[in-house]
């Protein structure tokens, strides 16, 4: 069918705008007829909400999976971890091993995490376990480190407890709701200064999972050096190294952005060796994957759907990769040159996943693009594939034997592994 | 008969030629680093003079205190540097170069030299592109590198882990002969902090960290102009790179404390500059007042610390770092910023890059050179900096492997040749000095060894 793709967005963002123009497609409004709407998560939520009723046709996509909130909000990202553990471990499965103080082998990279006020009096006990520690408090619905602090005593959240007399019914609303995990008080240093990993993965269908990761990924680093001291607990700029944060900070320069490529983590290669930098890098990948393994029965596989996810991962200092949190809408805001082009790369490798060939799509196409359209991306988790080797090829390497030769390439590069356990 | 000796005699005038030659050579390269030398210390002293600030001062207690307090941490809060300036820049060394003239020239032996038509105008020898071939033969086509041969469509086992087991061997038995052997075809990233430790013979005892701490010490103590200037340089440059501003701290810790470092005096012995001399107050000229200034006698340029930067990659205890940034200062940077004949000094390096571009991409050097776009002038800040913040980091630690290996800086104009080779399609059409900059401004993507390889052996000439 010739014609050109009809696209709309509610995002006003230049690095999306110039990849559907260079494609020659044409821009449509919402009540027309299009078939390719990049819609922010505001309106998903309307457009597969019950009430509207919409239909999509076989020559629409949309750039979210309608309830991608089970991943992308902080207490059901959590809900559904502990669910997908709790299921594996029932059935005896090798993946949901223990060690001796019980806690799990291969799934513990969540924080420590509870719902307030619901789970309130459970995190009561878990915090008198050890008083000296810190928390991190977070809202669930809210974005770019709003409303995030720090506690480490008990009276800091009196308001959450569900017998506080302070607490109304409102409280109670998913509004109010706030996660709160173990603080990472260890973060892995460079510079003496903490950072994060934004990693992009994206995901054309869940069910059989096929996953992609981009691997031009970055670390986000705070301009302030990093103290654990309780003096410092207030001060974001230490803490948190959300960019709409740091930017507001005295240091904060406008050139580098306070952003290293993944490539430069040849750092940790040079200063600590191969061996426990490819274990971290495949450790990543393998959280990455079981947290979509989590999510996968619970999500709405509509075929009309993609999803490129915004990954946030603190490694600590013992080289311990942590999954704080995904985002469904990752910021297509550039803070400098070069992070315009990485993303603007990024919705030009993705779009060439999702839409083959530029031409308007079938939703009942197989959604197995070829390799030349990778682009940046590379195959993170194939699961028919996976399916065709043989599923105990995931076990034999998840308990703890070498990983081969692919599995240990070197990382002087930045690129992700095709890793052993597929 | 009378041929012979005609010949005879010709040859003789020639060895006399040479002869004299390398004493005019030896007070060319004394009367023009005297001269700039003297443009230095002047520019120094003046800014001293305008901003009121000595040379050096001991620090308060207060003072001392805080600063060590915030040692690991000076990036932030510094002092206001709007005033200072960087006291020469690297386009003001060029035009230095430009300049220098060999008043035997005229009688030059090389012939072909009178139709050389880059800027500089010393005739001193330099390889070609045979003889390059030679001696960096372990970049041939046949040879395996890494760079090149490890990237992810190349099976490991055909080059990679023997290297990689290799270079373990190498490390075990400690021989350092070896491993400038074996980093010829580039390091892996594991191995490379300890490889160049044993290549430059850099163990650190406790002697060692003693020493760097005595250095830490002096800093504390004692506040020198040049410090300010090592800050600006610092937040003009690292502060601002893509790459090394995560280790801004670091750099302070080194460059502040290589200034103090009276045994980098030392080189100077095989360095034909001389350290700056500044006299005490009130007693200029007299020479038992004669202190060398800085301490180390190096007074740091714009863009000075991006020497340090790469390292920072490898190394992250402050002492270790310092003994590695010092150890190739003193064998390989200094030569960068400094007049000499020698073949790795910067005017040889200069003339190389002209001589290979002239040779063997003459169509690009004419065309360059009509438009007011002599590739030198380009060229020149890739070299200085021994490429350092115009590589992404990976490219240019292979690219040091290198130097390292041949013991040799002829690598940079090789390599900056082969960048023009590379973007010469490009570079035809511009037609202004600023459009070449533009082809040439973002090196970042560039993989140094295909490149060199293409260049050096590839290339029909």
């Amino acid at each position: 069918m010739a014609g050109k793709v009809k696209w709309v967005t509610d995002i006003e963002k230049s690095v999306l705008i110039n990849n559907f123009e260079k494609r020659g497609w044409i821009q449509v409004t919402e009540n027309e007829d299009w078939n390719f709407y990049w819609m922010s998560v505001q309106t998903i939520r309307n457009v597969f909400s019950v009430e509207t009723g919409y239909r999509l046709s076989d020559d629409q996509i949309v750039n979210h999976f309608p309830n991608h909130y089970e991943l992308t909000r902080k207490d059901l990202m959590v809900k559904n971890i502990k669910r997908y553990r709790k299921e594996l471990e029932k059935e005896g499965s090798p993946l949901a091993e223990k060690d001796e103080n019980g806690k799990y082998l291969y799934l513990d990279f969540v924080p420590v995490t509870y719902m307030l006020p619901a789970d309130y009096n459970l995190f009561v006990e878990e915090f008198r376990k050890s008083p000296s520690s810190t928390w991190i408090m977070k809202p669930c619905g809210k974005a770019q480190g709003k409303g995030i602090f720090l506690i480490n005593k008990l009276s800091q959240i009196k308001k959450w407890s569900r017998d506080s007399k302070t607490s109304s019914f409102v409280s109670q609303s998913s509004k109010e709701a706030y996660v709160i995990s173990l603080y990472i008080n260890n973060p892995l240093l460079i510079g003496g200064r903490k950072f994060d990993l934004r990693l992009y993965v994206l995901v054309s269908t869940y069910r059989p999972l096929r996953c992609y990761m981009y691997k031009l990924g970055f670390c986000r680093f705070c301009t302030v050096k990093y103290t654990p001291s309780t003096s410092e607990l207030d001060n974001m700029f230490v803490h948190l190294t959300n960019v709409a944060i740091q930017k507001h900070g005295e240091d904060y320069n406008h050139i580098h952005g306070g952003k290293w490529t993944v490539n430069n983590l040849l750092y940790l290669e040079s200063t600590r060796g191969k061996e426990v930098t490819s274990k971290l890098f495949d450790e990543i990948h393998w959280i990455i994957v079981q947290s979509l393994k989590a999510v996968a029965p619970v999500m709405n596989n509509d075929k009309h759907c993609f999803e490129c996810y915004g990954y946030d991962i603190i490694i600590d200092d013992r080289l311990k990769p942590w999954l704080i949190e995904v985002n469904a809408s990752p910021s297509l805001t550039s803070s400098t040159a070069n992070d315009r082009i990485l993303k603007y790369n990024l919705i030009n490798d993705t779009l060439n996943i999702a839409v083959p060939n530029g031409e308007i799509p079938d939703c009942k196409w197989n959604k197995s693009p070829p390799k030349e359209v990778l682009g940046n991306y590379e195959i993170l988790y194939d699961e028919e594939l996976a399916q065709g080797d043989g599923a105990d090829r995931e076990l034999r390497s998840r308990s703890g034997q070498s990983l081969g030769s692919k599995g240990g390439r070197s990382r002087d590069s930045g690129r992700t592994v095709l890793t052993t356990w597929k | 008969m009378l041929q012979e000796e005609s010949d005879l005699s010709l040859t003789i005038a020639q060895i006399v030629q040479k002869l004299k030659g390398s004493n005019l050579y030896a007070q060319l390269e004394r009367q023009a680093w005297g001269s700039w030398e003297k443009r230095i210390l002047k520019s120094l002293n003046s800014m001293c003079t305008e901003l009121s600030i000595p040379l050096a001062r001991k620090r308060p207690v207060g003072e001392q205190k805080e600063l060590l307090n915030k040692w690991n941490e000076m990036g932030t809060d510094e002092p206001d540097l709007s005033l200072f300036r960087p006291v020469y820049a690297p386009k003001d060394f060029l035009e230095v170069l430009i300049n220098l003239r060999n008043p035997n020239y005229e009688n030059g032996d090389s012939l072909s030299f009178r139709t050389h038509l880059g800027l500089i105008q010393v005739p001193l020898k330099v390889k070609d592109i045979p003889e390059l071939k030679e001696f960096f033969v372990e970049l041939g086509l046949t040879t395996g590198q890494l760079g090149i041969d490890d990237s992810t469509q190349v099976p490991p086992e055909l080059f990679e882990n023997e290297h990689v087991r290799i270079g373990q061997k190498v490390l075990v038995e400690q021989d350092s002969a070896a491993a400038q052997q074996y980093i010829r075809q580039g390091s892996p990233t594991a191995l490379r902090a300890e490889l160049w430790a044993l290549i430059l013979n850099i163990s650190s005892q406790p002697e060692d960290i003693l020493y760097y701490e005595q250095l830490k010490t002096n800093v504390i103590q004692h506040d020198l102009l040049v410090d300010s200037l090592i800050y600006k340089d610092v937040k003009l440059t690292a502060s601002n790179d893509d790459y090394y501003f995560v280790f801004e701290d670091y750099l302070y810790q080194v460059l502040l404390c290589f200034s103090r470092d009276t045994s980098v005096l030392a080189h100077f012995a095989y360095n034909s500059a001389s350290p700056p001399k500044s006299y005490i107050r009130g007693k200029l000229g007299m020479e038992e007042y004669a202190v060398f200034y800085p301490p180390n006698g190096v007074i740091p340029f714009h863009g000075f610390s991006m020497y340090v930067a790469p390292l920072c990659f490898l190394y992250h205890e402050p002492s270790r770092l310092y003994q590695m940034f010092r150890e190739m200062y003193v064998r390989f940077f200094f030569r960068l910023h400094s007049i000499s004949s020698h073949p790795s000094g910067i005017v040889s390096l200069c003339l190389l890059f002209e001589t290979l571009l002239q040779t063997y991409l003459p169509q690009l050097f004419y065309h360059l050179r009509e438009i007011g776009a002599q590739p030198l002038r380009i060229s020149f800040k890739w070299m200085v900096r021994a490429f350092s913040g115009y590589l992404a980091t990976d490219q240019l630690l292979l690219l040091w492997d290198r130097i390292l290996g041949y013991n040799s800086l002829e690598i940079l104009p090789v390599l900056a040749a082969a960048v023009f080779a590379f973007r010469a399609v490009n570079l035809m059409e511009v037609t202004s000095l600023a459009a070449a900059e533009a082809v040439l401004a973002d090196l970042s993507t560039l993989k140094v060894m295909p490149l060199l390889q293409i260049f050096l052996f590839a290339t029909v000439t």
